[in-house]
């Protein structure tokens, strides 16, 4: 499954130009607001169309503007999940659900409803009307209804955006078993760095209606340069990493990564199953010699792979631990005092209280580098 | 209260006969109401303005003009009104379906509006959904918009049909005052005025006018509220 995409778009001063092709299982279209991801996901979808270009999902072209090709969004098959829902508000859930089943061929309909709804979790809604459900509820419900459309892509244009903190929590286990439970390959549009981090296999940066960056999640949120300025602080590494055994004296979970191993607090997961652990660049201290005496418990030796120059007084710091890059978000005071160079053999040091639900995730199962 | 009894068949015709031609007049607009409020809240297209306006004449104009219009356009000697009685049998002149046209123009501007604007109101974006799930634009607008816009729908429905029931310049202007024909309720009680001793007869049938119309209007509330029902906008 590929989505290949090589457009343009003018929409008065605003241009957009993108071209990149992704075959990530979760492929997340990233970058600040009017950068020009919503313009690229609703030309995917087909609700607008590119002054000049070609998509093509899957093998078939969706548009061409040469070819003089543009197959309208209702024969696309592809379904979407916007930010605010949009549940029809005089359908029952149920009949919500049930929209898109009817206008799918017999013979393409994969997506049984008992299955999508047990995903969700939505069993309880089905009599209830879109406007009696919270937040949460309406944008599950807008997932199961995407998804019992049977398509062959799913766009989900910043579904958590307008929701709370304790609503996105509630939403993100679900999106992730979308992600690892069926087949379908997911494009997400998101401006947040936690989300990205937690659910995309692939992520296309774009910035200013072009594409700055894209390749796997771990090699992106590197680029702690091209970060939107308010998520900065939120960038660092990806590991992917499994539990190795549950600390219950001292509530913490230990997880094994080729790094070594790191603890964090207790997490609700089995021994062995994947977690994806975001460590931010700023939660992560560098040490010249192995430091004892010190409260944190993560110790990760390494060798400065690299030093990108920072803004203001912080420069980050590429540790290659075992081959996997731990980042340190340091002062350039620090750097000096610690005569920090390429090459050089250093300890990344990060509390174990500095992860947090928010950077501590369900990994995508198959692929673990420890 | 024996008054309703002692109604004289010309009065009772007058009732019977306004009721029918405003239901006539209501029904009979809806679907090219319905068509021309999409039309003016969607369209893009050359000469929309003129569309409008000539849509909102009646409203402007003085009903006798409309009327007037009426007369040489669908009189049975005008190219309209010949044309119509040698194709389909359908003659307006100095009939009550001449009554039910020009109350169904009368109207039309009132239903218009309502559903033009209930159509407005609509997000956009829920359209944008059905299509993403594999509706045709045609499904899309009856299994979303059409159902959408019934309250609008049922407040059009009904200014018409009030609008119809009062109205009076345009239809004696277009089809005259025959009683049984073309005597509606308005007409009916110019009538009485006219004649000595006739207050009785014309305070009888300005009751039944109130009433209906009370009437109409408890009905229209009592659908409309149950279709926001349904609808469950928050």
């Amino acid at each position: 499954m590929t989505v290949s995409v090589d457009i343009e778009q003018r929409l008065g001063a605003f241009g957009l130009e993108a071209d990149f092709t992704s075959s990530g299982r979760l492929t997340a279209l990233f970058g600040p607001s009017g950068s020009g991801k919503s313009s690229l996901i609703s030309l995917i979808a087909g609700l607008t169309r590119p002054g000049r270009g070609r998509i093509e999902v899957d093998g078939r072209v969706l548009v061409d503007t040469e070819a003089g090709v543009f197959v309208p969004k209702h024969k696309r098959r592809i379904g979407m999940v916007f930010q605010e829902a949009l549940l029809f508000p005089h359908m029952s859930v149920a009949h919500n659900l049930r929209y898109g089943r009817w206008f799918t061929p017999p013979a393409e309909r994969y997506a049984r409803m008992e299955a999508v709804v047990g995903l969700l979790g939505i069993g309880g809604l089905l009599d209830r009307r879109p406007g009696k459900l919270s937040g949460g509820e309406k944008q599950r419900v807008a997932i199961g209804r995407a998804l019992l459309a049977s398509p062959r892509l799913l766009l989900m244009d910043e579904p958590l955006a307008s929701l709370d903190d304790a609503r996105k929590a509630e939403i993100l286990p679900y999106i992730e078993r979308l992600r690892d439970e069926t087949k379908i390959p997911i494009v997400y549009v998101s401006h947040s760095v936690a989300e990205v981090a937690r659910l995309a296999s692939d992520v296309v940066m774009l910035s200013d209606g072009k594409v700055v960056a894209a390749g796997p999640t771990a090699e992106i949120m590197q680029r702690l340069d091209l970060l939107p300025a308010d998520e900065k602080g939120e960038g660092g590494a990806v590991l992917e990493t499994a539990v190795v055994r549950h600390d219950e004296a001292f509530g913490m979970t230990v997880l094994g990564s080729k790094a070594g191993e790191i603890r964090v607090p207790r997490v609700a997961m089995a021994v062995g199953a994947p977690v994806r652990l975001r460590v931010r660049a700023r939660d992560v201290m560098v040490a010249t010699v192995e430091p004892t005496g010190l409260s944190a418990l993560n110790v990760l030796p390494g060798t400065v792979a690299a030093i990108d120059p920072g803004e203001g007084a912080a420069v980050v710091v590429r540790i290659d631990c075992n081959g996997v890059a731990v980042m340190a978000r340091i002062t350039r005071q620090s750097r000096q005092a610690l005569e920090l160079a390429v090459g050089r053999p250093v300890f990344a040091v990060v509390k174990t209280v500095s992860f947090d639900p928010a950077t501590t995730a369900a990994g995508p199962r198959g692929e673990i580098d420890g | 209260m024996n008054w309703l009894t002692d109604l004289t068949p010309d009065e009772w015709n007058a009732v019977r006969l306004s009721i029918k031609v405003a239901t006539v007049a209501m029904l009979a607009s809806l679907p090219p109401g319905i068509a021309i409020a999409f039309l003016l809240a969607r369209g893009r297209f050359w000469g929309k303005t003129v569309l409008n306006g000539v849509v909102h004449l009646p409203l402007v104009l003085p009903p006798v003009v409309t009327g007037y219009l009426l007369l040489i356009s669908f009189g049975r000697r005008a190219p309209l009104g010949s044309f119509l009685e040698s194709t389909l049998g359908i003659v307006f002149s100095f009939r009550w379906t001449g009554a039910a046209l020009a109350c169904a123009i009368m109207g039309f501007p009132l239903m218009v509006r309502a559903i033009r604007l209930s159509i407005e109101s609509v997000d956009r974006k829920l359209e944008a959904a059905a299509g993403t799930l594999g509706a045709h634009p045609l499904w899309v607008f009856l299994t979303v918009t059409l159902p959408l816009i019934v309250p609008g729908m049922i407040a059009g429905a009904i200014l018409s049909f009030a609008k119809a029931m009062g109205e009076f310049g345009a239809t004696i202007t277009f089809v005259s005052n025959i009683p049984g024909e073309t005597q509606t309720l308005p007409s009916a009680i110019y009538t009485f005025t006219q004649v000595p001793g006739g207050d009785e007869g014309a305070l009888r049938l300005t009751l039944i006018s109130i009433i209906i119309s009370m009437g109409a209007l408890v009905v229209s509330e009592a659908l409309a509220r149950r279709a926001g029902r349904r609808l469950d906008i928050e």
